[in-house]
């Protein structure tokens, strides 16, 4: 058996993502930064507060849908540790770490009430990402405003 | 370095090279900002001045600009008399508007306003104050004025006043931090700049001290920048009385400054200049004033692409 079949608390996965790693507690925000389940047609499967090797983590699967680089990406901003698998006929078919982006869009508000982004707009937010230390810190390109701290409170 | 068609968004955009550029370029202009020649540089160009909030200064000192250089100028007038007032995004404003003209000043009440107008504008887009956000110009001039009156290099400088919320100061600041320069700050404990803000010019060459006194602060400054504290971010009206009195240039407080001070102000002042100073060869803060019309013409100039 895989590492990941052992650690199964729901069936596998035919065809779809296995997102691994999670920080525990997170996985519902994950969920909300792939617009799951609305995006997907098949069944989401939530595993939270799972034992791993390292401790604590959540799993979230997502059936017959292979999220991509972008989209996945994204969930770094909460949870930098997360996998990625790719599951083809009930094998990993990829496997790979988030990365965190260098930019975001239409993920988070800004926490500026002043800031145009917080208008009727036809705009979406976006923010730089600075991973200069190990502090991550969003900020907004239209007012600069930086977020540091909460960050998952601001999920759109 | 390029500038035409470039927007003017915020002073973090820009290097030491292009400041030192465009006050070179502001220089040439003086001549023609005075009436002394005249200019068609910008004739047949025009210029939208889209003004949602209130202003004398920057708005006029544009019109200005562009009417020196022979240019034209469209103003959007009353808020409350055109489609903003029915409820028109600034978007759709912008994407109206930039097919009328050649470029577009912007003063907006909400932060980041400048930039949105930029993603929809085919012109560019001079941000002339967006909220407590960015105004570039207003930047520009006060170094254009140290240079002219005092030096940007080895320069010493007091700021006063409302360091916390005033986006003038801490914009300069920024700026100054490009020349090395030696900045004192005293303001109330509550209007105090915030750390983050020093924290980040003092990491990019500027030396920082701030001081309890006004008379500390000028003691041993090339310029003096004052700035005006807002009544309303006192609850108290005694303590902003006291607070404002103690912050107050007289020709007392001036008796300790080096005779070549230069007080600077983005002005209005309410009464933390008194009057009698504006008789004194430091003051400087109408000369300013006038400095933002050659500053806002080498802008124009270099945007619109008529000088490089």
């Amino acid at each position: 058996m895989t590492d990941i079949e052992k650690e199964l608390r729901v069936r596998r996965i035919e065809n779809g993502t296995v997102i691994d790693h999670i920080t525990a507690g997170k996985a519902l925000e994950v969920l909300k930064i792939l617009g799951l389940p609305d995006s997907s047609q098949g069944v989401v499967s939530v595993v939270i507060n799972s034992k791993g090797r390292y401790g604590k983590k959540d799993v979230v699967k997502v059936e017959n849908r292979e999220l991509n680089v972008e989209e996945v990406d994204k969930i770094a901003l909460i949870s930098p540790n997360a996998t990625i698998n790719i599951i083809r006929d009930f094998n990993v078919a990829s496997k790979y770490k988030v990365h965190i982006p260098s930019f975001v869009e239409g993920v988070v508000s800004c926490i500026n009430p002043n800031c145009i982004s917080n208008s009727n707009e036809p705009i979406t937010s976006k923010f730089t990402v600075d991973t200069e230390n190990i502090f991550l810190k969003l900020r907004c390109y239209y007012c600069g405003r930086v977020i540091s701290e909460d960050i998952a409170e601001h999920l759109l | 370095m390029k500038f035409k068609d470039q927007p003017v968004i915020s002073m973090r955009e820009f290097s030491r090279e292009m400041i030192d550029h465009i006050l070179t370029a502001a220089e040439k202009m003086e001549p023609i900002a005075r009436g002394e020649q005249r200019s068609d540089l910008l004739s047949g160009k025009i210029l939208a001045v889209l003004f949602f909030e209130p202003s004398t200064r920057t708005r006029m000192s544009f019109e200005t600009a562009m009417l020196r250089l022979g240019g034209d100028v469209l103003n959007l007038g009353s808020v409350d008399a055109s489609s903003i007032a029915k409820g028109e995004t600034l978007a759709d404003t912008i994407r109206v508007v930039d097919g009328y003209v050649d470029a577009i000043v912007l003063r907006h009440p909400k932060e980041g306003a400048a930039h949105l107008a930029s993603e929809f504008s085919r012109v560019p887009i001079l941000n002339a104050g967006d909220g407590a956000g960015h105004h570039p110009t207003q930047t520009l001039l006060d170094l254009y004025t140290i240079k002219r009156e005092s030096q940007l290099e080895n320069l010493k400088i007091a700021l006063a006043g409302d360091l916390k919320y005033g986006r003038t100061v801490h914009s300069l600041c920024y700026a100054l931090s490009l020349y090395g320069a030696q900045i004192t700050l005293t303001s109330p404990k509550e209007l105090r700049m915030p750390d983050e803000i020093i924290n980040d010019i003092t990491a990019r060459g500027a030396k920082i001290k701030e001081v309890d006194s006004i008379e500390e602060a000028i003691s041993d400054v090339d310029v003096l920048y004052m700035t005006r504290i807002q009544k309303e971010r006192f609850p108290d009206p005694a303590e902003y009385r006291k607070v404002a009195n103690k912050l107050k240039i007289t020709t007392e407080t001036l008796k300790s400054a080096k005779p070549e001070l230069k007080i600077m102000h983005p002005l209005p002042r309410v009464n933390e200049i008194d009057n009698n100073v504006d008789d004194t060869p430091h003051a400087c803060y109408f000369k300013q004033a006038f400095y933002g019309v050659p500053v806002r013409m080498a802008l124009l100039g270099l945007v619109l692409g008529a000088i490089e």
